[in-house]
């Protein structure tokens, strides 16, 4: 059975849930959000990740009602969002802190959105059990936040974010404060819930791996500007740009002259070294610089020279950084250029060759890197 | 030992200067008045060896308690007071909250100021401060002068010498009281509460009545009792701004004292004060440990 990609951002048919339509937000002098346009899908997992600072969180604050924009207007299901007050939104939030409320049980916690609406008892009970069989807390419904583990509260503030059915749920750094077992465990169970409840979630993040893992799609932010929106296969194969290659995982950047030659492009980086043959689809005029992109785990890296390759240098290894499975080799070419090259450790220790000192040659294939213009 | 010791010094403390004060007051109400020095009998003779002994307990009794039922000024002073404190403190509350909640709520860098503000009366003497209203309050004071100035009023009013004087003198007083504890109750509030509040369906007035009122309960009980405790006994104040009809035990307690020199039955009135307060003391107390137990 052929499975449908989840993919309505490429669909022109799709109405998306949320638009940003130039949308500016300036605190005094500061300008947080910089005139952004994007559109969310309904659905979808959508991830803001970027350093501190970067505007994310104002993104998502401007989503839940907290802050307005200077300039721009935010549509939420079609509707202009600027004269709406937060307890008026279809949004709900999951806060960094997770802000439960001290004083009240773990289950008053959940069921206060569900009061809010005055709805009637019995079915306000309904669905503070069935949330917390979702987010398997049914055992701690008395207790009060302070009586249970971190884990468990991050837990309490998804049930009681997603109580109300939000079309839309944010999500500020949810799992920051869990440690990084705990975090990779729940990083798929928010996954899990994402998918069975068919709610809208956009994650605020720094950390890459988790916006990886979790969303459908992801943005990039840096100085209040989406850099590149993309799946995260996209994000990390084809960056757009070297912030975008360089915040997301490890990458060789080596930055030089372009010299196209066909649909190939020799990049010329330093005096008395080879020229790098990349391949792309983006146009370079002769002697622009051009910056090549290329993940270590596509670089290898030999004891002799290999044949039949388009690309070839010879370096001397400077360190090895040994992470168990893989290993981490910095090769410095005559240059002084210090290019990462990462194998994965099929062999026991004592049985591989390389070593520090040795001369090396690392090699990749003219489709392995990225052409990158700024 | 060291240990001992540590726990030694606040019982001798307590023992010095509250437990023996006590047995005296309370040997005092069970003596009769005489006119003599000390101004009460029997006199606890030791020369006289045992049977001194047993003859000076043979003398006292609850007479004194006893009359204190006979005269209906006592219980009428004693619900009197119960009153103008209840009154007061509500009061205060209200006076004292917004005062909090606005400082908790004013700019860190704005807060040490604040604080500063509120604890700066502490700085004169109780009594000069008290003397002040009186010249605020009086017929011809200040607020009168201004109010007649505004034409807000033809005929001056009179306030002093009355129960709101006593009021406001209370309320001024003991603010600083009601307004510390709520206020540190407040400031440690995350915001992020009231936003999570708000976002999950509360108008922000819904969401001060559910998450600001219920986390600044502690403030709110401990306050009340620090104004409270102190007001039921209160002497200067009402003697000083209240009138004539003003009745609280404090003064009852004085005129008992010193007016009439019936030690036996001001140090009676005074047990039964002390029998009050104890039941809010306690409650008090009980709520401090909570609240220590709740932080862990």
């Amino acid at each position: 059975m052929a499975q449908t990609v989840f993919a309505p951002w490429n669909d022109p048919d799709e109405k998306p849930l949320i638009q940003f339509r130039g949308v500016t937000k300036r605190f005094g002098d500061f300008t947080a959000i910089d005139n952004l346009t994007q559109d969310i899908y309904a659905r979808e997992f959508f991830a803001l990740l970027g350093p501190s600072g970067c505007g994310k969180t104002t993104m998502m604050r401007m989503l839940a009602g907290f802050e307005r924009p200077t300039e721009g207007q935010i549509l939420i299901a079609g509707q202009d969002m600027s004269r709406v007050p937060p307890n008026k939104r279809a949004v709900n939030m999951m806060f960094q802190s997770y802000a439960l409320f001290p004083h009240l049980s773990v289950w008053d916690n959940i069921a206060f959105g569900l009061k809010r609406e005055g709805r009637d008892k019995d079915k306000i009970a309904a669905r503070v059990e069935e949330m917390l069989r979702l987010t398997r807390l049914s055992k701690f419904a008395k207790r009060k936040p302070h009586q249970i583990s971190g884990g468990q509260r991050q837990r309490v503030a998804l049930a009681r974010s997603l109580a109300k059915a939000p079309k839309l749920l944010l999500l500020d750094e949810p799992l920051g404060a869990l440690d990084k077992k705990l975090r990779q465990d729940t990083q798929f169970e928010l996954m899990d819930i994402q998918e069975k409840t068919g709610t809208t979630f956009v994650i605020v993040t720094h950390d890459q791996e988790e916006a990886m893992t979790v969303a459908s799609r992801v943005a990039v932010m840096d100085e209040g500007q989406i850099i590149q929106v993309a799946t995260p296969d996209q994000i990390y194969e084809a960056p757009n740009s070297v912030y975008v290659a360089d915040f997301i995982g490890d990458v060789n950047i080596i930055t030089g002259r372009a010299a196209p030659q066909g649909d190939k492009v020799a990049i010329r980086f330093a005096e008395g070294q080879p020229e790098i043959i990349g391949t792309t689809t983006k146009t370079f005029e002769p002697g622009q610089e051009i910056h090549f992109a290329i993940r270590p785990e596509k670089v290898a890296i030999d004891t002799e020279e290999p044949e039949d390759t388009p690309n070839k240098l010879r370096g001397k290894v400077l360190d090895i950084a040994y992470l168990g499975n893989i290993s981490t080799y910095h090769v410095e070419l005559p240059t002084g250029l210090i290019v990462k090259a990462q194998t994965a450790n099929t062999r026991r220790i004592s049985r591989r060759q390389i070593t520090w000192e040795d001369t090396v040659w690392i090699s990749w294939t003219d489709t392995a890197g990225v052409l990158l213009d700024r | 030992m060291r240990r001992a010791f540590l726990i030694a010094v606040p019982y001798l403390w307590l023992v010095a200067l509250f437990l023996i004060p006590f047995v005296i007051v309370f040997k005092i109400s069970l003596s009769d008045v005489a006119l003599a020095r000390p101004p009460y009998m029997p006199q606890l003779d030791l020369s006289a060896g045992w049977d001194g002994v047993k003859s000076f307990f043979a003398e006292l009794d609850f007479e004194n308690f006893a009359f204190l039922t006979t005269d209906d000024l006592y219980w009428k002073a004693y619900l009197s007071s119960l009153r103008i404190a209840l009154i007061s403190t509500a009061l205060t509350l209200l006076v004292g909250y917004p005062i909090a909640y606005a400082m908790a709520r004013a700019a860190p860098e704005w807060r040490p100021t604040l604080l500063m503000l509120v604890i700066l009366p502490f700085w004169t003497s109780f009594l000069i401060r008290v003397y002040a209203w009186m010249g605020i309050l009086s017929n011809e004071g200040l607020l009168n002068q201004f109010l007649l100035w505004l034409g807000a009023i033809d005929t001056p009013l009179t306030i002093l010498n009355t129960n709101t004087a006593v009021y406001i003198g209370v309320v001024y007083t003991y603010l600083p009281f009601m307004i510390l504890p709520i206020y540190s109750a407040l400031e440690r509030m995350d915001d992020s509460l009231l936003e999570a509040a708000e976002d999950l369906g509360c108008s922000r007035l819904s969401a001060f009545w559910l998450v600001t009122v219920p986390l600044s309960k502690n403030g709110i009980i401990a306050g009340c009792f620090l104004v409270f405790i102190p007001v039921i006994g209160e002497f200067v104040i009402p003697s000083l701004l209240g009138g004539s009809g003003t009745l609280m035990i404090g003064k009852v307690l004085w005129e008992e004292f010193f007016s009439n020199r019936d030690w036996p039955v001001a140090s009676a009135v005074a047990i039964i004060l002390l029998l009050i307060l104890i039941i809010p003391i306690i409650l008090f107390q009980r709520n401090e440990q909570k609240q220590r137990e709740a932080e862990g």
